[in-house]
């Protein structure tokens, strides 16, 4: 365990040495700004709650995420670190975990920063907390699962440009899991088992009752399931594949 | 002790490594020498645990390396090649990283990390980020973070490259030091380096051991070892002249420089009297005790093995 917190300290601090953890964070409060007040309606709307500003985190993960998860290993290929990160007594599962959860606090952090909007709509009404605690966890386990599906591909080979543009397409393939657009494709030929089961892996019908703060355990459990999917694939990628 | 047993590798279809066997005893400094791409680096990786063989098995003081890989590189420091560390860190924070994933007791930290910045003269770059230092600096880096457990094995991917002289002087000097208890293996293509330090080298090309002896064995392979060359004006003279003795087998000039290979042992005393005999004037005149880089050339170009 101690070997992740040390994987996971270095990382985290990497992230708050560059630029790149103010300047996503930055962009990361606004665009959930201009999402929550222009097209979610929040003023016009009325109602004293957080729907607005949910509703739109898949979007925003959608791309935000994989510009996270990008460097993640594909980095340290490029800079041959990764031959120095596992020479060390620590295992290549305890350097995937350490490298995720850092990843995954600074999105905790990030995701806490918007704490502004939690406060207006208090100052404005009087909404129901625990749901909106509710759905700030859920958002948060879902950047948790795009998170693992962008870790996975940067250890897929050293540029990260390829990996970005990867993680956005698998993200998007899972995010739009249940609408027709994909279920289309299986509709016709694959049994209508394949087809449920396509379609119950959409991130997005998942989220759609968290956002409301509905949490149901299993909407949970479902995201806790898709990042350790992911982060398992990433350490058989990471095992198969080390030198290159 | 490191026990290499038919290690190889594959890369697709092309073999970097082709069934290497060896051992390591402490006190042993050993040289990897080989051309570019002989799989020096690729033998490393697979003793630091980095890649795993395709077949063959290695263990390090007892471990294996495939199944018990942690407890194995315990035992080790690794500078991989190139030094690579992570840029956006400074040194402080970076060696301290490595003290906690090396598994340092929190107490002495802090000792353990101050040891190797005076080893390798860091003081000054402290607080420096990693990617702001010169070539130099980040291989002292490397090579800081190498030894900073006190390894009972140390491997080391090129460990002067890019050091200026005075550099390589202290690093030799360092692992001169070190040597005496530890297994030391370099990766190197400066052949005065294996000379300088090594008590041992394994001379690799095409993923093959070509050569494993001491440095004084191997240049003794040279046919330049125990021969006489000298400088003088009347070279070609002096030449036929010397040709003739019995302990001469051949002579060989070019421009004023002569060189006799010899025929027996009292090459030198025969070579000294004949040149007072006949009053030439010589410039310049040495026993050889063979050529290096003769030597790889031969050893790497399939010469003799």
């Amino acid at each position: 365990m101690s070997a992740v917190t040390t994987v996971l300290r270095r990382e985290l601090a990497g992230y708050f040495a560059t630029p790149v953890a103010y300047v996503f964070i930055i962009i990361f409060l606004v665009m959930s700004g201009v999402f929550t007040f222009y097209l979610g309606s929040f003023f016009e709307r009325g109602i004293a709650d957080l729907d607005p500003f949910f509703r739109f985190h898949p979007w925003l993960y959608l791309f935000l995420v994989p510009a996270i998860s990008m460097r993640l290993w594909a980095e340290e290929r490029k800079s041959g670190t990764i031959e120095l990160l596992l020479t060390l007594p620590i295992s290549t599962f305890q350097a995937v975990m350490g490298k995720y959860l850092a990843a995954w606090l600074f999105l905790g952090i990030a995701l806490a920063l918007t704490f502004p909007v939690w406060i207006t709509v208090n100052y404005l009404g009087s909404p129901d907390n625990g749901a909106i605690l509710a759905a700030y966890l859920g958002s948060w386990l879902m950047a948790g699962g795009f998170l693992a599906i962008g870790s996975c591909l940067s250890a897929v080979n050293r540029n990260q440009v390829v990996a970005f543009i990867l993680s956005v397409v698998v993200c998007f393939g899972f995010l739009l899991s249940g609408l027709p657009m994909i279920t289309n494709l299986f509709s016709g030929w694959a049994p209508q088992a394949l087809l449920d089961a396509v379609s119950s892996l959409s991130f997005l019908s998942h989220y759609a009752d968290i956002s409301r703060g509905v949490v149901d355990f299993r909407d949970l459990l479902y995201f806790v399931l898709v990042a350790g999917f992911w982060l398992a694939a990433n350490v058989i990628v990471l095992e198969q594949k080390k030198a290159d | 002790m490191i026990e290499a047993q038919s290690l190889r590798k594959d890369f697709g279809s092309f073999t970097a490594v082709k069934d290497l066997s060896f051992t390591v005893e402490p006190g042993q400094v050993l040289g990897f020498l080989g051309p570019n791409g002989a799989g020096k680096s690729t033998t490393m990786k697979m003793l630091t645990g980095f890649l795993a063989p395709t077949s063959g098995t290695a263990r390090v003081n007892g471990h294996d390396l495939v199944d018990d890989s942690l407890a194995a590189r315990r035992c080790m420091g690794y500078l991989p090649e190139g030094a690579p560390s992570y840029g956006e860190m400074t040194v402080l924070q970076f060696l301290q990283f490595i003290a906690r994933a090396r598994e340092i007791l929190p107490a002495s930290r802090d000792s353990a990390v101050n040891d190797c910045v005076e080893k390798l003269q860091l003081k000054g770059v402290l607080h420096q980020p990693v990617d702001t230092l010169s070539k130099g600096f980040r291989r002292r880096v490397g090579l800081a973070q190498a030894i900073m457990h006190d390894p009972p094995i140390l491997i080391l991917d090129e460990p002067t490259d890019g050091l200026d002289p005075n550099q390589k002087h202290e690093v030799r000097q360092l692992i001169d030091q070190m040597a005496s208890d530890k297994i030391i293996i370099i990766s190197t293509h400066i052949l005065e380096e294996v000379e300088a330090v090594c008590n041992r080298v394994m001379i690799i090309a095409d993923g093959e051991l070509k050569v494993d002896d001491s440095p004084q064995g191997l240049v003794a392979r040279s046919r330049y070892h125990n021969a006489v060359s000298m400088v003088l004006d009347e070279a070609q003279k002096a030449a036929s002249v010397l040709s003739d003795l019995p302990e001469v087998a051949g002579a060989e000039v070019s421009g004023r420089e002569l060189t006799v290979f010899p025929a027996s042992d009292q090459l030198f005393s025969a070579v000294s009297n004949a040149i007072s005999q006949h009053d030439w004037k010589v410039h310049e005149l040495k026993l050889e005790a063979g050529r290096f880089d003769e030597v790889f050339r031969e050893i790497t170009r399939g010469g003799m093995s």
